[in-house]
């Protein structure tokens, strides 16, 4: 598998590390009334989808850049990768 | 009709002329009493054992594919039961005594070969850690002994023994494991089931679960509704697509790990042997085909099939185990799709939604714990109380924090 790095060009998967659903991205807030079982769904649950699948990905062999990849967990077609602060700063700006 | 060596021979001066198949292949019926989704190991066992061990009738399996065209025909066909953690053990013990009499229980040959394990070690540190696995062993009456370099010697001379970066310091053995023919248990479960009653039906995909009032009636497929007075679903592999049809999210990613077999060679290796420096293990197949595989890929997959990366990982962990692989070829390799759960370890519960029970979760080691689970999971169905060796396999351990985590890596499916 190719990931198309927004900075680096196709770069191979293999100088990755995988960490999972880009869910992860939206940590519950550790405040909140039920941050118990919010975290504990954060940390355990997962959709798991067949099919398109947003996940993280962290360049370690490379930029180490943590990245979110658009791929198809079928196929194992990559869709796509952007930055995964750009994701995170971008929901952030939307009061997601 | 029953095997047996009369038979064989008695077939063979009629020209075998006289085998049927080994179960019927009905239609579905309006209603059952049980309905199990998954005609896998796991789902044939549970039927089996439904209709055997508890004595119910109308029981249904639906299978989407054909029987055994899942996990069950595409694993390493190790049997073992040699865990460390309280939840784990007793389980896989239970199954490793149900593996022992298995063939005579339901009259299939099942190949099971009790050949050994040996999980070999390479430092100080990890003979402690294997020694203190294997008195756990002990403890759950498992059996099991610790080898030293003279005695692997002895058993297994083609090891390179003094790689440089992992030298053999030894190894644990348990004698009672071995391999088993994959398909063959299938077959089995699949044949004992039918012959008490249960209908095992093909080409039957489950598309919807018929929910009212928080207690599950029956299940939409893709041959029409079929009630049902309990669900359960054993489908590892694809646990989280079905599951999202009853509105759960699980507490699995699903992986793909990939295995391979070399071309037939002459009696090579006495058992299983895994490599203690990386993640591989080698067996031989009765058909003389090295059997081997190794880690995952490590990415959410359901494709059937892995990629290259992996592929040159296991070779390599071979090659320092064993370098007269390097001389055999390579005829297949494939890969199935996994349920990689939170801590490693399988599920075997009910659900929020009432008689929906769920079975899944197995990571890459279903198939050694085929017998128990069917059995644990039709123990669970028929009596609404978890069998007491599969206390622990609760959907509720990760919030209440009593995970059952044997390699330590946490909430990370892909280090398990």
């Amino acid at each position: 598998m190719l990931i198309p790095h927004p900075s680096l060009g196709p770069r191979d998967a293999e100088e990755f590390t995988y960490l999972g659903d880009s869910r992860l991205l939206d940590r519950p807030d550790p405040n909140a009334p039920d941050a118990e079982s919010a975290f504990c769904d954060y940390v355990f649950l997962r959709d798991n989808p067949a099919g398109v699948h947003r996940e993280l990905w962290f360049h370690e062999q490379g930029d180490r850049s943590w990245l979110v990849v658009t791929r198809d967990t079928v196929t194992h077609q990559v869709l796509g990768a952007e930055m995964a602060r750009d994701v995170a700063l971008a929901r952030k700006g939307s009061g997601a | 009709m029953k095997f047996s060596g009369f038979r064989v021979f008695a077939e063979a001066l009629k020209g075998h002329t006289g085998w049927r198949p080994l179960w019927r292949n009905p239609d579905p019926k309006p209603s059952y009493d049980y309905v199990i989704v998954g005609g896998g190991g796991h789902g044939l066992a549970t039927a089996y054992y439904l209709a055997t061990k508890f004595g119910l009738s109308r029981v249904a399996v639906l299978e989407k594919g054909w029987l055994g065209s899942g996990n069950v025909g595409r694993n390493t066909t190790i049997i073992r039961s040699n865990y460390l953690l309280a939840g784990n053990e007793p389980f896989y013990e239970f199954s490793m005594k149900l593996w022992e009499g298995l063939e005579q229980e339901f009259n299939f040959n099942a190949m099971v070969s009790q050949r050994g394990i040996i999980n070999l070690f390479h430092t100080d540190a990890q003979r402690d850690v294997f020694r203190r696995r294997g008195n756990a062993m002990m403890l759950a009456g498992a059996g099991a002994r610790l080898l030293g370099r003279a005695d692997l010697r002895a058993m297994v001379p083609f090891l390179n023994y003094d790689n440089a970066r992992f030298p053999i310091k030894g190894g644990l053995m348990q004698q009672r494991a071995g391999t088993a023919r994959h398909d063959g248990v299938a077959w089995g479960y699949a044949r004992g089931a039918d012959n008490h009653g249960v209908d095992l039906i093909q080409n039957c995909e489950v598309t919807g679960f018929r929910v009212d009032r928080g207690k599950v009636r029956g299940v939409e497929t893709s041959r029409g509704y079929i009630a049902a007075d309990k669900v359960g679903v054993a489908v590892a592999g694809s646990s989280g697509r079905v599951m999202a049809m009853a509105g759960m999210r699980l507490p699995i990613e699903s992986h793909v790990l990939q295995a391979f077999v070399t071309e037939g060679l002459k009696p090579t290796i006495p058992g299983v042997i895994t490599f203690g420096a990386g993640h591989f293990y080698i067996s031989q197949s009765d058909k003389g085909g090295l059997v081997f595989g190794g880690d995952i890929d490590g990415y959410n997959s359901y494709a059937q099939r892995g990629n290259l990366p992996v592929v040159e990982d296991v070779a390599e962990a071979g090659m320092a185990l064993m370098p007269m692989l390097g001389r055999a070829r390579l005829l297949r390799m494939w890969g199935g799709v996994v349920d990689m759960s939170m801590d490693g370890s399988p599920i075997i519960d009910r659900t929020h939604i009432e008689d929906l029970y769920f079975n899944g979760g197995w990571c890459y080691g279903g198939f050694k714990a085929t017998p128990a689970s069917g059995y644990a999971f039709a123990h669970l169905l028929a009596t609404g109380a978890p069998h007491e060796t599969a206390r622990a396999y609760r959907f509720d351990r990760f919030a209440r924090g009593h995970v059952i985590d044997e390699r330590g890596a946490g909430a990370q499916p892909n280090l398990h």
